[in-house]
């Protein structure tokens, strides 16, 4: 709406809230390198460029307010919201077990990872015993949606940069994974593989075998996406000794997983406390040392070999043994003991139709995602439906580092950060 | 209502503007002006142009870069190397919707996102088609709670495509039902159903330009 | 976590701000006082917990006080998790912002504040940060309703058409 011209009378409009604040901020820094002698400097203003919730850059519906002096970041501000789905809020309406596809679908690159969380937290709060066989399944497939989510990353993120043809290398790959999937739970995405006591259904035939093709081929792939970045001076140049922010400020902010490892704190938590029988595996951390984009960068890829190593320690390892718990109260019993047990048949129709009860209380159940600590909060109060369901997501606090590390730096270095942060508004907004 | 042969067709055309009586079944002789000039265009020129002009549309959509969540990550794969969109001509995903005709809505669309998506539909020009994919936009999906709308409820959907997420074959499939939509029947009537003819952004209202279709257009210089 | 005798004692350096301890399947919860949530979580910061982990709110109903805020702490040293509870009621839902001193709680306590209502005193920028910016109501308290739309059979299809006119 164009307003109706204003006569000279009037005085002119209060400054708004925003302009009020961004009077505040220091140019000084680079005010003496600016064209013009004092005779002649004009008075001048800060630019306030919005990066809408549609962009190319923003990795999904993220809104920057970027407050700019020339090129220069001045100042950021996230605005976040748009795909704020009320997944919490859901989840307080279903039972359990039901909770498992709709607290999946929040963080929507590492499926596993959420309901790892959530399911993680109510097997604490039932202290329900899960069988080796269904923990190790449970880490082949959370690492390799590790691998999967970091494929991505990568081909997002040298979509920003301008290297186009990374993405469809790993999609390349990323479809080999789902093809995996597919096979141990029939949906590529999504799965509802995990439930609470273990995992829905053993890894049929020929998964063994496919898998371990898959490892054989993984490395190599990554081996090509870092000879061909590593060597591209352009992509060096973007990513080496651009907004680098060092480990105690991160910590301040609340910042785990690769970013933090950047830094060089080396904190993971399947080392520090491991679930999920991590701790039977052997694996490295890889750590940067300067905690620029590059450092980002290269943890991440190394990450994936990381991956490929614990998943083939967790193939051959493989114990026998049950797949789910074999608590009845919790875990639904196999089919053909429907037709001769009654007992089986009436755990089964309570399991369905309302659901197991977990006694009241609080859990809070943390666990390493691709993007750092996913911890899921429940507060059950003994019926068969959570009181609460709270998923501290990892991009949601790492993106309040964003701003510090995007100051004084050019805009071009904020795009790169932007990526090299990877921020999935699925989890920031739940 | 059954096409005459061509060749039928323009002696009837021909002898119509000459105002002479038709013989056969059409026997709409007494039409002027505007009403005649209409019969025309919907017997002789509903033919090859607008056939060609349609397999064009068709064949060459150029969609959106538009993904909001879980579902922009089966569009990547559609577009990715299995399920290769290049080979039906529309992986020039455009950034502006200027440049745009087709929008794939992939994902929830929330409440705050919701005129967002309105003023990218109004920012893209005649013709465009819009996709519905997944289940959270084209009904309420898994989660039926207040932060969410369905796409029907804010912009005329031309294909709904169901799944949580649909796989990228589903996506394919539904764009193809759009391209053979959009080939052998471009206008079904859906546009004046929702209102949406002359969906661009309002001109300002000090404009003198008021947007009218075509035809109207004719009507009025007539 | 601290076991249950260390979670007793920290307790006790707490002093009078905590009220209640609570340990639970290997869960050490400290319920403090409101008031002095700055003192008690610069004490546990002195005792190691340096890392807050999280910042998260819940909703009693109906037991009163009604709004509950829980910080999550870590000790990355000792890896040892300690959490720290506080309740307000709902007609003075005001805690003290710890955003100065620990910078992670910036868009978490905001978060609250939009799904929950409670507000957070010294906060620099109190917003709502999920629903837009002009919403009515705190869409996370329990006695908020769930909301969406109805879902149209085809069985039912006479009934709503007759409803529409």
């Amino acid at each position: 709406m164009i307003p109706a011209p204003t006569d000279t009378e009037t005085p002119p409009p209060a400054l708004s809230e925003y302009r009020r604040r961004e009077q505040s901020i220091d140019i000084a820094p680079v005010g003496e390198q600016l064209v013009g002698s004092d005779q002649n400097k004009t008075t001048e203003e800060l630019l306030t460029l919005n990066f809408g919730p549609h962009h190319p850059a923003t990795h999904g519906v993220l809104r920057l307010l970027v407050t700019l002096q020339g090129e220069v970041v001045r100042d950021l501000k996230p605005i976040v919201g748009y795909v704020h789905t009320g997944i919490e809020k859901t989840a307080e309406d279903k039972a359990y077990w039901k909770v498992i596809p709709i607290v999946e679908r929040m963080d929507y690159l590492s499926y596993y990872f959420n309901a790892m969380a959530y399911i993680g937290a109510v097997e604490a709060l039932l202290e329900v015993e899960v069988p080796t066989r269904a923990q190790y399944l449970r880490v082949i497939h959370l690492e390799l949606n590790r691998i999967a989510s970091h494929l991505i990353w990568l081909g997002t993120s040298a979509l920003d940069l301008g290297a186009t043809s990374i993405f469809l290398y790993c999609l390349r790959e990323r479809e080999l994974i789902l093809d995996l999937f597919e096979m141990s739970s029939g949906a590529r995405m999504h799965t509802r593989y995990f439930q609470v006591g273990g995992v829905i259904e053993d890894i049929p035939a020929g998964f063994a075998r496919k898998l371990r093709e898959f490892l054989k081929v993984m490395p190599e792939r990554a081996g090509e996406y870092g000879a061909i970045l590593n060597a591209n001076e352009i992509v060096l140049q973007r990513l080496r000794g651009t907004c680098p922010l060092d480990a105690q400020t991160l910590l301040g902010l609340g910042v785990t997983g690769p970013l933090l490892r950047a830094a060089g704190n080396p904190w993971d938590l399947r080392k520090a406390a491991p679930y999920s029988s991590y701790e039977d595996f052997e694996f490295k951390i890889p750590v940067g040392t300067v905690g620029d984009n590059y450092d980002r960068f290269a943890v991440r890829l190394a990450e994936i070999y990381e991956s490929v190593k614990i998943v083939e320690q967790a193939l051959d390892g493989l114990p026998e043994g049950p797949h789910i718990t074999t608590d009845r109260k919790v875990a639904l019993p196999p089919r053909h003991e429907l037709a001769t047990s009654m007992e089986a048949l009436i755990h089964h129709f309570k399991l369905v139709t309302e659901g197991f009860r977990v006694p009241p209380g609080e859990m809070y159940y943390p666990i390493e995602s691709p993007r750092g600590e996913l911890g899921c909060y429940v507060r059950s109060d003994g019926s068969s439906k959570p009181a609460r369901v709270h998923m501290r997501d990892p991009s949601f606090v790492n993106l309040q580092a964003l701003a510090p590390m995007c100051r004084g730096n050019y805009i071009a270095d904020m795009i790169a950060t932007t990526a090299m942060l990877d921020p999935i508004l699925g989890g920031i907004d739940r | 209502m059954k096409r005459d042969p061509m060749r039928v067709q323009s002696l009837n055309a021909a002898q119509m503007l000459r105002g002479s009586a038709i013989s056969g079944p059409n026997q709409s002789a007494h039409l002027e002006g505007t009403e005649l000039e209409r019969y025309v265009q919907e017997r002789v020129l509903t033919t090859t142009l607008d056939k060609t002009v349609a397999w064009a549309r068709s064949n060459s959509f150029f969609p959106l870069g538009f993904g909001l969540a879980c579902c922009a990550m089966e569009q990547f794969h559609a577009a990715g190397p299995r399920m290769d969109i290049a080979r039906f001509g529309f992986e020039a995903f455009r950034a502006s919707p200027r440049q745009a005709d087709l929008i794939i809505i992939a994902g929830r669309v929330s409440i705050k996102m919701a005129p967002i998506i309105r003023r990218l539909y109004d920012q893209m020009l005649e013709p465009k088609w819009a996709i519905s994919m997944g289940a959270c936009c084209s009904s309420m999906g898994v989660f039926n709670n207040y932060a969410l709308v369905p796409a029907d409820k804010f912009l005329p959907v031309d294909v709904h495509v169901p799944g949580c997420p649909p796989r990228p074959e589903a996506l394919m499939h539904g764009i193809l039902k759009l391209r053979k939509l959009v080939q052998d029947d471009p206008d079904m009537g859906w546009r004046e159903r929702y209102g949406a003819v002359g969906t661009e952004e309002a001109p300002l209202p000090t404009s003198p330009v008021v947007p009218t279709s075509p035809r109207e257009h004719e009507e009025r210089d007539a | 976590m601290p076991d249950a005798t260390g979670l007793e004692l920290l307790a006790k350096e707490l002093g009078d701000a905590a009220l209640e301890t609570v340990y639970y399947r290997s869960r050490a919860t400290v319920l403090v006082d409101p008031a002095q949530i700055r003192a008690v979580l610069a004490k546990l910061r002195g005792q190691g917990y340096a890392f807050l982990a999280s910042v998260h709110g819940v909703d009693h109903y109906p037991e009163e006080p009604r709004l509950g805020v829980v910080y999550e702490l870590l000790d990355m040293s000792r890896v040892d998790r300690v959490a720290v509870k506080l309740r307000v009621p709902t007609d003075a839902p005001r805690v003290e912002s710890v955003t100065a001193d620990w910078p992670t709680a910036n868009h978490q306590e905001r978060e609250i504040f939009d799904m929950f209502g409670v507000v957070f005193e010294g906060h620099p920028d109190l917003r709502r940060i999920l629903m837009p910016e002009d919403y009515e109501g705190h869409p996370q308290r329990r006695d908020f309703p769930i909301g969406g739309e109805p879902v149209i059979f085809t069985r039912d299809e006479a009934k709503w058409l007759e409803a529409r006119e």
